[in-house]
């Protein structure tokens, strides 16, 4: 072979370096996100819901949305997963006989699907022209259609599968939770939270959903407490007894924290609630690429270098050439 | 119902004993239409209506001991101020009311004589009916009949009864007398008197619940079929939840939040108010109460459902507090956690790639053999590849 | 000697059926922008990524990097003899760039905003999007600078013999383009080592998404090996292709010289990719992905089949096994690219085969290749002569 260790290595540099560089992006610091200061959420508790709909209800009034047929009949609005037209849909685990709520053999158990405006969001990250933004204050992840080029870059990125697109329409745009923004300025609630007749879903402050949240789980199980309807920090409550919950809050940790909470009685996975590390997948994409184009040093030295090899080399080839 | 009614009246126009309508205090027709009303509430089948006339008019009245014990009266109550035609008449016609006492004209040792003889002379053959709670606590002090505690008297009436009728919440289980810390250990019936007792539960019950089963008990002799409760099936089978004329308002998450406010004021659904008919059985939606038209039981008037009929329910749970689902309705409605969505590999589009790969590979199989055969091939028309995937420039 | 025309008729049997192709893809475009891409594509919001962003772009800008590949070899490791295998791979970059590009613009939904992508303030600098979207419109226009000497070298000639004014700007334009060329060259060799890379780093934020065997911090090191693997093999199939068509004398010498850089690479890429699997304790995936398991073991053995067949001395010097080393390599990469954006790219509950119009548009994309190559290449001085291609070749290295 004449291929020799010297034109091996040489051959193989750029790629080798790039290789290097890529393998040490590890090792750099992206500061993991944080709450932000006033952050809103939603906490829902898939104990207290008893399926009723009135979320995906009042989500179409509140944000404009028609109802969606599904089921063979157009009498009954049956959205089958959130869609571009459907920014919450309550879905049913069961299993066996079906027969108990919040049992993960011969059981049952609603989940609440709608966007969990993660503390650091995949949608925001990715997309390319700013159209995914998070609100610094409130915390937010929303989308502004008059930025987005459509790429859905975002729809496959999100790890909770949440952004949706219009894909029959001509003028296209995405649909998603944004937590009733509109109706927050006007000093109300998100509707899915504000008719929740059980509190299943509930509105408040992030730190305060997280601390009822962690008050739930201290309970012993068949405790008389109170539950708070429409917000945490509601006087509108109900006496119940306390149900057996899953170990952990989901989204406290998930993906860098989730400023929608959830609490079950049965494992989350089978929630459609997925098992997911700690660090965001977006805080290693992003690492690796600030630390490739930090200051764009990386790709000046590269093409500085190559500028020079190729500036003597091209003048070699014209002499060759006559 | 009205035609097979006047078909019967035609019918029975002969069998009808002269002096029947003297007797009943009450119109052939609205005597009738009564037995067809109890048919029709035991869920009886057509000509079962005929059964009843004949009974009630030929069969002789079985005597009745009605005791009542720790409760409010409430039961008797509703039953006298029904306004079914002559209810009250055909409760006095329809059978020997020997002993009560709240209808009873004597009193004292005399009334409670009259309660021993009737019980000698009926031996085996009298319906006890009892309404209110058995009052256990402390040998039973707290509620005393001519001496007698509750337990005694249940007892020595049950001995020799023919059937024992517990009428009312208080009767069937305890009801409101035994409701948390319950100070004079009330508790019901069935407790107490451990032969076969029918629990009419309510509060009050529906005097229609309680009347066609003592209806179907004197046309064939015996009790229509009960739950696992000692309950009529006829009446207490139905969740209110799902016959509820409300329950459109819950399928689409109308719920009132405050009595009075818009919610409420538009007949929306009362759960969030606290309403047990999600977990309480009984066939209210379906008979109404107290016979004032239309909408007229709890949930009809605006009041949530405080699920009397249920044991557990009704004066345990708090009025107000949410009620758990005892099942939900129309499971076929929500999606499953995974669906299965999107388009799988359609035989077009199968066709369209396999035949673009293909000519690809065929092509490029073909140039492989013949390359390197040291004549180079000229450029003959051979169609090349265009649409391989591999994407041939 | 300098490139010539091939020259040769427009019309055959290979351009007209290219043509309808394109006349098929073109139709269906209209369709698509006129009533949307659900009534095309059997996109969802499952797969919003189909067939258009792992082939067209994802694939076909590597298949573009030929260009890349060579410019390396000849500007950076100074080899000089494969100088002329630079301007046709120019020009299949130029076309899988230009392709890549359009098929973006139709895949994107809302292609009115377009100019987005390119308008600083509505840059998100932490998108990887931004820098492979920026890069490849910068790197497609360097590609069309780079190609434009063969235009103005046709032009020139033209007016050469017209003499006058019109002479004399041509030949500006083509002294200028002569100077500043090396910083077009120096260019298009930093802008595909960036965004080919990123390529890679765009399926990081898919998690847990994609199969282990393909999600890997190291995704931009093997996309950018496998863009270089890619760009050297298509130079070798569609020298071998273009010979063997053209019927002109064969460039088996230089291209047999070429392929060491080939293997070299693809080589590299191999031991980095399972030793990464091994690394991260991901082995048992390759049996245990159903499906995938296959896919894997298929891009996987496509490309040691190509390693291992350039071996010898004997078959690295025939026409043959270059050409079918060539498209193992070729396919075992791209396979790696479609495999890593679509195929091992899971989400619970959903389905995705792109439907029969998607295909077809892929499908004109390809011809419109084809056809724009035959055609300049018969036009434009694109290709030199193989006497002049083996003549400069070495004997070895």
């Amino acid at each position: 072979m004449s291929l020799t260790r010297r034109t091996f290595l040489r051959g193989t540099a750029v790629a080798g370096a790039a290789c290097a560089v890529a393998g040490l992006a590890e090792a750099e610091e992206r500061k993991e996100k944080t709450l932000p200061p006033k952050a809103v959420g939603l906490l829902f508790d898939s104990t207290l819901c008893v399926g009723c709909k009135a979320c995906v209800s009042a989500c179409r009034e509140a944000n404009n949305l028609h109802p969606e047929f599904n089921n063979g009949n157009n009498l009954w609005d049956a959205p089958l997963d959130l869609s571009a037209n459907s920014l919450t849909v309550i879905k049913a685990y069961s299993e066996g006989s079906a027969k108990n709520k919040d049992q993960e053999e011969d059981g049952f158990a609603f989940v609440k699907k709608s966007c969990l405006h993660c503390v650091d969001p995949s949608c925001v990250s990715v997309c390319p022209v700013s159209a995914m933004t998070k609100d610094p204050v409130t915390g937010i992840v929303s989308y502004n259609p008059n930025n987005c080029i459509g790429c859905r870059y975002c729809v496959a990125a999100c790890p909770f599968g949440v952004p949706r697109f219009e894909y029959n329409k001509t003028i296209a745009r995405l649909r998603k939770c944004e937590m009733c923004k509109q109706r927050q300025v006007a000093g109300k609630i998100p509707a899915c939270a504000e008719v929740c007749p059980t509190g299943a879903t509930l509105f408040g402050s992030e730190s305060a959903l997280r601390a009822e949240a962690e008050r739930r789980h201290k309970l012993t199980v068949g405790e008389r407490t109170f539950f708070p309807r429409k917000t945490v920090d509601s006087t509108d409550t109900y006496e119940k007894r306390a149900p057996r919950y899953n170990a952990q809050t989901y989204g406290l940790k998930e993906v860098g924290g989730t400023q929608v909470c959830y609490l079950a009685g049965v494992p989350f996975a089978k929630l459609g609630l997925p098992s997911l590390p700690e660090k965001s997948f977006v805080s290693t994409s992003e690492r690796i690429q600030h630390t490739l184009y930090k200051g764009m040093m990386a790709p000046a030295l590269l093409f500085g270098s190559l500028l020079f090899a190729v500036r003597r080399n091209a003048k070699a080839d014209e002499k060759e050439d006559e | 119902m009205r035609d097979g009614v006047e078909q019967m009246i035609q019918q029975l126009n002969g069998e009808m004993p002269a002096g029947t309508e003297r007797e009943l205090g009450l119109s052939r027709r609205v005597f009738l239409q009564f037995c067809a009303g109890m048919a029709a509430t035991l869920g009886l089948p057509a000509g079962a209506e005929a059964a009843i006339a004949r009974s009630i008019v030929a069969k002789r009245r079985p005597s009745v001991i009605w005791l009542h014990l720790s409760e409010c009266t409430g039961c008797t109550e509703s039953m006298l101020i029904s306004e079914h035609p002559a209810i009250d008449k055909l409760i006095l016609e329809l059978v020997s009311l020997d002993y009560h006492e709240t209808l009873f004209a004597g009193a004292g040792k005399q009334a409670e004589a009259a309660r021993k003889a009737s019980m000698a002379a009926n031996k085996g053959k009298y319906l006890l009916v009892v309404e209110g709670a058995v009052s256990t606590k402390d040998g039973g002090i707290y509620c005393k009949i001519g001496g007698r505690t509750a337990t005694e008297l249940l007892n020595e009436c049950a001995k020799d009864a023919a059937a024992v009728i517990a009428l009312g919440s208080c009767a069937s289980w305890g009801g409101m007398p035994s409701a948390q810390p319950n100070p004079t250990g009330c508790t019901g019936v069935s407790e107490v008197w451990k032969g076969p007792v029918v629990n009419i539960p309510g509060c009050p019950p529906n005097p229609y619940n309680f009347l066609s089963t003592v209806v179907h008990y004197i046309t064939f002799g015996r009790f229509p079929d009960l739950d696992n409760q000692g309950r009529p099936k006829f009446a207490y089978s139905r969740l209110i939840h799902e016959n509820c004329e409300r329950r459109p308002h819950f399928d689409n998450g109308r719920f009132a939040e405050e009595f009075g406010d818009f919610g409420h004021r538009s007949g929306w659904c009362l759960y969030r108010l606290g309403c047990k008919g999600p977990e309480t059985y009984a066939n209210c939606p379906a008979v109404l109460f107290g016979d004032a038209g239309g909408g007229c039981w709890p949930v009809g008037t605006g009041h949530p459902c405080i699920g009397c009929t249920e044991r557990g329910i009704g004066f345990e749970k708090p009025i107000h507090s949410l009620a758990e689902l005892k099942f939900v309705t129309s499971p076929a409605f929500y999606p499953h956690i995974v669906e299965e969505q999107g388009k799988g590999v359609s035989v077009a589009a199968a066709a369209v790639l396999a035949g673009g790969v293909g000519i690809a590979i065929g092509a490029a199989a073909a140039m492989a053999k013949n390359l390197g055969k040291g004549s180079k091939p000229e450029n003959k028309p051979a169609p090349k590849s265009e649409d391989s995937p591999d994407g041939e420039e | 000697m300098s490139p010539k025309p091939v020259g040769g008729p427009y019309i055959t049997g290979t351009t007209i059926l290219a043509g309808l192709m394109v006349a098929i893809m073109a139709m269906l475009v209209l369709v698509r922008f006129f009533f949307g891409l659900g009534i095309v594509t059997n996109l969802n919001d499952g797969y919003s990524w189909g067939l258009w962003l792992a082939y067209d772009v994802v694939a076909g800008t590597a298949i573009g990097c030929g260009g890349y590949a060579i410019a390396l070899v000849v500007y950076v490791l100074n080899k000089g003899h494969y100088h002329p295998l630079v301007r046709p791979a120019i020009l299949a970059s130029m076309f899988g760039y230009a392709i890549g590009g359009t098929s973006v613009l139709i895949d994107i939904s809302r292609w009115w905003n377009f100019w987005h992508i390119l308008w600083p303030t509505y840059f998100n600098l932490n998108s990887v999007m931004i820098e492979v979207a920026l890069c490849i419109s910068i790197y497609t226009t360097v590609l069309m600078l780079e190609f434009a000497p063969v235009v103005v070298e046709k032009v020139a000639g033209w007016t050469r013999q017209r003499g006058g004014n019109l002479h004399a700007l041509t030949s500006t334009v083509e002294k200028v383009l002569d100077k500043t060329i090396f910083v077009l060259i120096a260019l298009g060799m930093t802008l595909p080592t960036m965004h080919q890379s990123s390529l890679g780093t765009m399926l990081i934020p898919f998690g847990y998404f994609i199969n282990p065997l393909w999600q890997t911090p190291l995704l931009p090191a093997l996309y950018l090996l496998t863009a270089l693997s890619i760009g050297y093999a298509i130079v070798m199939f569609e020298a071998t292709l273009v010979s063997d068509r053209f019927s002109r004398p064969s460039e088996a010498r230089i291209l047999g010289l070429l392929s060491r850089y080939m293997t070299a690479v693809v080589a590299l890429f191999l031991v980095i990719r399972f030793g990464d699997i091994l690394y991260r304790g991901k082995l048992t995936y390759i049996f245990t992905s159903h499906g995938l398991s296959y896919a894997f073991l298929a891009e996987y053995l496509l490309s040691i089949t190509g390693v291992i067949l350039l071996l010898s001395e004997r078959r690295r010097m025939a026409p043959r096994f270059q050409f079918i080393a060539a498209l193992c390599i070729l396919s075992g990469c791209v396979l790696y690219r479609i495999d890593s954006y679509l195929v091992a790219y899971h989400r619970a509950g959903w389905r995705y085969f792109p439907s029969a119009p998607e295909i077809l548009i892929t499908f004109g994309m390809i011809a419109v290749e084809v056809l724009g190559y035959i055609l300049i290449v018969r036009h434009f001085p694109v290709l030199y002569s193989a006497e002049r291609v083996n003549a400069q070749a070495p004997a070895s290295e």
